[in-house]
């Protein structure tokens, strides 16, 4: 399958501190790939990249089969971007807002009139045309912000951080709207820290960390790469203890969070049996999960 | 590299613009009027003749050249820095197939097309007062775009510099003001000493004056190509300037 994206070496510091050190990835044609880090990971910089919007220290990309950043402009025209932070035009109705973008594309007025009432079904924002910016919940001027990447009817839609600040009802929609799009065809290479986004949508995703690619696969990979098989998740009075104690015979992993134990191992039964027997402890047992991954490759520490 | 690429830019910043036409007109019109006509009649007045015109017929040159250069200066700090640093519209823009330099192109043509309404309201007032009868005054409106483009660059430069927009009053203080004394807005420059007189020269304002005040007299200006060169020259320096800062700073 062809490469929509393809990333080899790419570097880029600032000042001292290198931010990008030695990225390479390629997305394929129809793919959903995530890129996945903590804040500061990177990130938004290798999207940026990417883009042509910044310039590389080294490295290459190629981008719709164009060479970024030589030829980044011919390449944007057929990608679409969400960014982080809104910045639809306040100034401006919905409809507005769709209509001067695709101008920025050389698109003809009478071409994107064309688009718009698709656009703002897909959007679920049909008969909002002559509404004001201020007027749109979080969710809307999201959903606003996605059509409008989608006026170029681009190859590849970039997406930073997609559903953060949403409410579940929001992400939900955003989420559902994307499967739609990889049913069309769309190749999505979109940034979040929501494990769950990424094991739900992605078909591919890559853990970055200080600037590198530490792990990448599909997210079903990933967690039989990284991680054994179960988790049990151990709360209540005494945890601590208990975690040091008895669960190192049972498991194969414990790692304490504040008042927690997560306790991973290939078949958790003997360590559930020993539970029952353990008054004032309450606990969870789940399969491991793309999140137990990314805690165990980047570790538990807050990065701000 | 120059292309028409800013059109659609440009557009956009009219568009916003239409919208509140009606207040903006009234403040491009109404401001530097009440100035025009009340220091013109009422100091003018108590005065003899300025310039060998009446007074209000010398301001008129002053405020056509200071009203076009305040409508730019705002557009391009205020307004501009408002597009880039609040609302990130120029993200928006340049996530599309455009780049910083057409983004800044558009914002200099769009600079000097408001401040060409702004001295555009100002002549009208002028005409219809009769306070300037001559053919000649037609070609003001040719070199007020100049002048807007050459204070929309200067004003660009300080929006690529800005941490806030307190930041802008600096300019106003040191540069807009002291200009506007200096330049043969309010009076001659010759009126001043020596020295201000050698500072007033080499200041952009002094050859927008020059231009427009004998060009409303009904008089061919002297040293036209000086003028045009050294208001042509600002207009090239402050966009080469404030393109290469606006990079450093949006490439980080």
């Amino acid at each position: 399958m062809a490469s929509v994206l393809s990333v080899r070496d790419l570097r880029k510091s600032y000042g001292e501190h290198e931010v990008v050190c030695g990225v390479s990835l390629a997305v394929e044609r129809g793919q959903c790939f995530g890129l996945l880090g903590p804040n500061g990971a990177g990130k938004t910089t290798t999207l940026r990249l990417c883009l042509g919007l910044t310039e590389p220290d080294g490295g290459t990309v190629e981008l719709a089969a164009e060479p970024v950043p030589a030829r980044a402009r011919q390449a944007r025209a057929r990608v679409g971007v969400v960014p982080q932070m809104d910045n639809l035009d306040p100034d401006f109705t919905v409809g507005e807002n769709l209509l001067v973008y695709g101008r920025y594309f050389g698109l003809k007025d009478r071409d994107i009139r064309e688009r718009i009432p698709p656009l703002l079904e897909f959007a679920e924002l049909s008969g909002r045309a002559a509404s004001r910016i201020q007027t749109l919940s979080g969710g809307m001027k999201r959903r606003l912000t996605l059509a409008r990447a989608l006026i170029n009817d681009p190859e590849i839609i970039f997406m930073d951080e997609p559903t953060t600040g949403l409410d579940p009802q929001a992400r939900h929609l955003i989420w559902e709207r994307l499967k739609r799009l990889l049913a069309q065809g769309k190749t999505i290479l979109l940034t979040t820290h929501f494990m769950d986004e990424a094991e739900r949508l992605c078909h591919r995703v890559a853990i970055m960390d200080q600037g590198r690619i530490i792990s990448e696969g599909s997210p079903r990979e990933l967690i039989e790469r990284h991680i054994e098989a179960e988790v049990v998740e151990v709360y209540g009075e005494g945890v601590a203890e208990w975690g040091t104690r008895a669960a190192r015979d049972s498991v194969s992993r414990v790692e304490q969070s504040g008042e927690t134990v997560f306790c991973y191992a290939a078949d958790a039964r003997p360590l559930l049996a020993r539970l029952e027997t353990e008054r004032g402890l309450r606990y969870l047992h789940r399969p491991a999960n793309l999140e137990d991954v990314f805690l165990k490759l980047t570790g538990r520490e807050l990065r701000d | 590299m120059i292309s028409l690429r800013f059109i659609p830019v440009w557009r956009r910043n009219f568009l916003v613009w239409r919208k509140l036409a009606v207040p903006s007109i009234l403040g491009n019109l109404a401001d530097p009027m009440i100035y025009m006509l009340g220091l013109g009649y009422g100091l003018g007045g108590m005065l003899p003749e300025v310039g060998g015109v009446h007074y209000v017929a010398f301001l008129a040159a002053g405020t056509v050249c200071a009203s076009t250069m305040n409508s730019a200066t705002f557009e391009a700090m205020y307004s501009a820095f408002s597009r880039m640093h609040m609302q990130k519209t120029w993200e928006a823009i340049m996530t599309a197939p455009l780049e910083l330099e057409d983004v800044v192109l558009a914002e200099l043509v769009w600079a000097a097309s408001k401040s060409f309404l702004a001295g555009l309201a100002i002549l009208l007032v002028i005409w219809s007062l009769g306070l300037s009868e001559s053919w000649l005054s037609l070609w003001v409106l040719a070199v007020i775009p100049l002048i807007g483009l050459c204070f929309a660059a200067l004003a660009l430069t300080m929006t690529a510099l800005a941490p806030s927009y307190d930041f802008f009053m600096y300019y106003f203080t040191l540069a807009v003001t002291p200009m506007t004394m200096l330049c043969g807005v309010f009076f001659p420059t010759d009126r001043l000493p020596q020295a201000f007189q050698t500072i007033a020269a080499l200041l952009p304002l002094s050859h927008a004056t020059q231009l427009v005040r004998p060009l409303l007299l009904g008089a061919v200006p002297e040293s036209i190509a000086l003028h045009l060169a050294v208001l042509a020259a600002y207009a090239a320096c402050g966009a080469g300037v404030a393109f290469v800062l606006l990079r450093r700073r949006l490439s980080s």
